[in-house]
């Protein structure tokens, strides 16, 4: 049953609970609860994995078990995984290339969401996911005729880039990283894989959509990027979950690998449900030249860690991360960047907002590694925050390791509270309080929603208005 | 049509518990001009202040009739959309939001009707030719770096674009140069050419700004309460021989 009869018009007219209509949990197959051997077995003969990767998943699941619980971050307390569901095939199970094939109701879902009418009108190809499995994947004909592979990963094993797989596959995050990692390793399941060929530029957007519908469940997609050198390529990632009452565990993987003088700008706007622990782990790793440009607006889950690396292997290699973080009630939203200096005159550059309201936490770390060598390196990174009540709080931490001379590293952090004036200046233009305040926080927050396509532009400051009328939880 | 637009009656206002304002009485019908003068200190732009809504200022007594309601207690969005407007001695600074998307969203406030943009781009871009702005500055954000003499021009702009009824500006002409007090006096004119029914109350201290404005009123405010009233020949007289005489009168 369907609990919201709310269509999403145009990108203007969003609304919180848009993202809170939750499908009846119909899977077709839905493993038991928490982690055993045979349950990776059932997920990989499931995937019908090639025999590398059901060993892997196995070699991770030893892993995991070996390795200990995250102990320095936001408790994670609450998420037991002894309750948490692995894996959910939604109904009908079968990857569609048409929109019109989809399962109605989950057609309906992505349609609220605004997904295929986000495809039509600007975007180069979609994937989108449902609970584990995705639905539907399609990329624009020009693009595919560019040879730009965008597809699922699991299909694209066992075809011409199997290989190419096998040796970029969880070699940025390896399942030693951390327990999350380990996890995802033995459990990952969807995610897209993309290849852009050298030279390739890919004018318009690709864009990957994560919905999670089941309650209790966990969603571990794995997004792997190859672009070649020489190309370019802008990646979007969207995702969102109805609220339940019970926690759901994301812990997806993203590995990009960026060619000599190629350029990558992966966007994501994150909406998780309030329920939702948020381990997510993203890499890069760039060539001489090359550039990857990370554009992050987290606005969703309970607690979050979340710290994209860029480590820039080639001479001239360039960062940059640009983040939004907004922890409301009952949120602490822990994130932050890392970058590793692996090669002379490389370059990042961090600029980073965070906000916080009511009991919400945000904490953004960040890690700047320049290694022997690495002369002539820069890196500068500016980290402001707004907190908008007593009750909230914010914190910075820089970690800045530097092991060569001649190299530029700066670091400055702000933090700040919206000033009474300015809220009266805005009221006095016509403007209610809760505009006024809105407006102030969407234009600390425009560092990100700049450099994003209009409609997700606007669609994160709808986010960001909902945010601040404070009536949604 | 009763001509009264604002009756202000024994208006006592306080900032942090002291008091500033003890008692003023002014009266602006639509379409006049005001002009408010006095020492510093005297509590002009606690006038203004108190009448656009600031929280910071208590109104501890008397009444505020706008169009005859009292607006005491009123939210200052609420005085905004009635048509009060209050030009910022000093502007303040909101990164992130283009001074055209500011003023579009206010416009939008102030009519309650959704603003279409290619018109309303291209009112902008004529006022702002009017104040000899570059257009750039539409795209910047509101007031961030904008000189002190773009500041004051911005504030005339929403002036012009917002239309209000009734807009008290307060020092429009404080820290410009001579080019920039004749652009800004310039925007006062146009506002008072096409808007006929507004009333404006500027509180200024210098005379310079008034020169090619039709003034109908002057008020003097010394120590919280209006010391005296008259036409425009008031200005003459206080740029001979100071406020010392206004003073000396409430003494």
């Amino acid at each position: 049953m369907e609990t919201n009869p709310q269509v999403k018009t145009t990108v203007e007219d969003i609304d919180r609970s848009m993202y809170d209509f939750r499908n009846a949990d119909t899977d077709a197959y839905r493993l038991q609860a928490g982690l055993t051997e045979e349950i990776v077995r059932q997920i990989s003969e499931e995937k019908n994995d090639p025999d590398w990767m059901r060993e892997f998943r196995l070699r991770s699941l030893e892993i995991y078990h070996q390795t200990d619980m995250v102990d320095w971050g936001p408790a994670i307390d609450g998420l037991d995984m002894e309750h948490i569901v692995t894996y959910v095939r939604p109904d009908q199970n079968k990857m569609h290339a048409d929109w019109a094939e989809v399962p109605e109701e989950i057609k309906n879902t992505f349609d609220r969401l605004g997904i295929p009418k986000a495809e039509r009108e600007s975007l180069g190809g979609v994937g989108a996911q449902y609970d584990s499995e995705l639905v539907y994947h399609n990329v624009r004909k020009e693009v595919a005729e560019q040879g730009v592979i965008y597809s699922d990963l699991e299909s694209a094993m066992h075809g011409p880039y199997g290989e190419l797989i096998r040796s970029h596959f969880m070699k940025l995050v390896p399942p030693t990283d951390h327990k999350f990692a380990a996890l995802h390793g033995a459990v990952w399941s969807g995610g897209s894989f993309v290849y852009v060929p050298a030279g390739v530029k890919v004018e318009i957007p690709l864009q990957s959509y994560f919905r999670l519908n089941a309650p209790g469940a966990g969603q571990f997609e794995h997004t792997l990027i190859i672009v070649e050198d020489g190309a370019t390529l802008h990646f979007i990632e969207g995702c969102s979950a109805p609220k339940y009452n019970v926690a759901n565990l994301h812990a997806g993987c993203v590995e990009l690998f960026v060619g000599k003088h190629a350029l990558l700008r992966y966007s994501t706007i994150e909406n998780w449900s309030k329920n939702m622990y948020n381990l997510n782990t993203k890499r890069a790793i760039v060539a001489e030249g090359g550039k990857v440009e990370w554009i992050s607006g987290s606005f969703g889950s309970h607690v979050s860690y979340l710290y994209p690396m860029s480590i820039l292997n080639g001479r001239g290699a360039r960062a940059e991360f640009t983040g939004v973080t907004f922890a409301g009630k009952g949120q602490n939203l822990d994130t932050g960047c890392k970058m590793v200096h692996n090669a002379p005159e490389t370059s990042s550059y961090i600029n980073t907002r965070s906000i916080s309201k009511a009991d919400g936490a945000g904490t953004f770390r960040s890690s700047v590694v320049i290694v022997p060598g690495a002369t002539g390196s820069k890196s500068s990174a500016s980290c402001e925050s707004l907190i908008l009540d007593d009750e909230a709080r914010s914190d910075t931490i820089p970690a800045i390791d530097v092991r060569c001379d001649e190299v530029d590293v700066g670091h400055e952090a702000k933090i700040g509270r919206i000033s009474d004036e300015a809220v009266f200046y805005l009221m006095s233009r016509g403007l209610s309080e809760q505009e006024a305040r809105a407006m102030i926080v969407s234009g600390f927050a425009e560092n990100v929603s700049k450099e994003l396509p209009v409609e997700y532009a606007v669609e994160m400051n709808q986010l960001i208005r909902l945010e601040m009328v404070g009536s949604i939880g | 049509m009763s001509g009264k637009l604002l009756e202000i009656s024994n208006l006592h206002v306080a900032v942090e518990e002291k008091t500033i304002l003890q008692g003023v009485d002014l009266q602006v019908q639509k379409g006049e001009t005001h002009v408010l003068m006095g020492p510093n200190g005297a509590g002009k732009s606690t006038l203004g202040n108190a009448i656009m809504g600031n929280p910071l200022y208590q109104v501890s007594e008397g009444q505020i009739l706008f169009a005859g309601e009292d607006i005491v207690g009123k939210p200052v969005y609420e005085r905004a959309k009635r048509g009060i407007f209050l030009s910022f001695q000093n502007p303040v600074e909101i990164s992130g939001i283009s001074l055209s998307d500011f003023l579009r969203s206010a416009v939008a406030a102030r009519t309650g009707e959704h603003v279409k943009l290619f018109a309303f781009k291209k009112q902008l871009a004529e006022q702002m030719e009017q104040l000899s702005m570059d257009p750039s500055y539409a795209g910047r954000d509101l007031n961030v770096g904008f000189s002190g003499g773009e500041k004051k021009k911005a504030e005339i702009l929403q002036l012009m674009m917002l239309k209000p009824e009734f807009a008290i500006l307060d020092e429009p002409d404080s820290g410009l140069d001579v080019d920039a007090v004749h652009t800004v006096s310039k925007g006062i004119r146009l506002y008072q050419q096409q808007h006929a029914d507004g009333a404006i109350l500027i509180i200024t201290h210098s005379t310079k700004i008034l020169e090619s404005l039709r003034v109908d009123k002057v008020h003097v405010l010394v120590d919280g309460r209006i010391a005296e009233s008259g036409d425009a020949s008031l200005i003459d007289e206080i740029n001979r021989n100071g406020y010392e005489r206004f003073q000396n009168k409430r003494a």
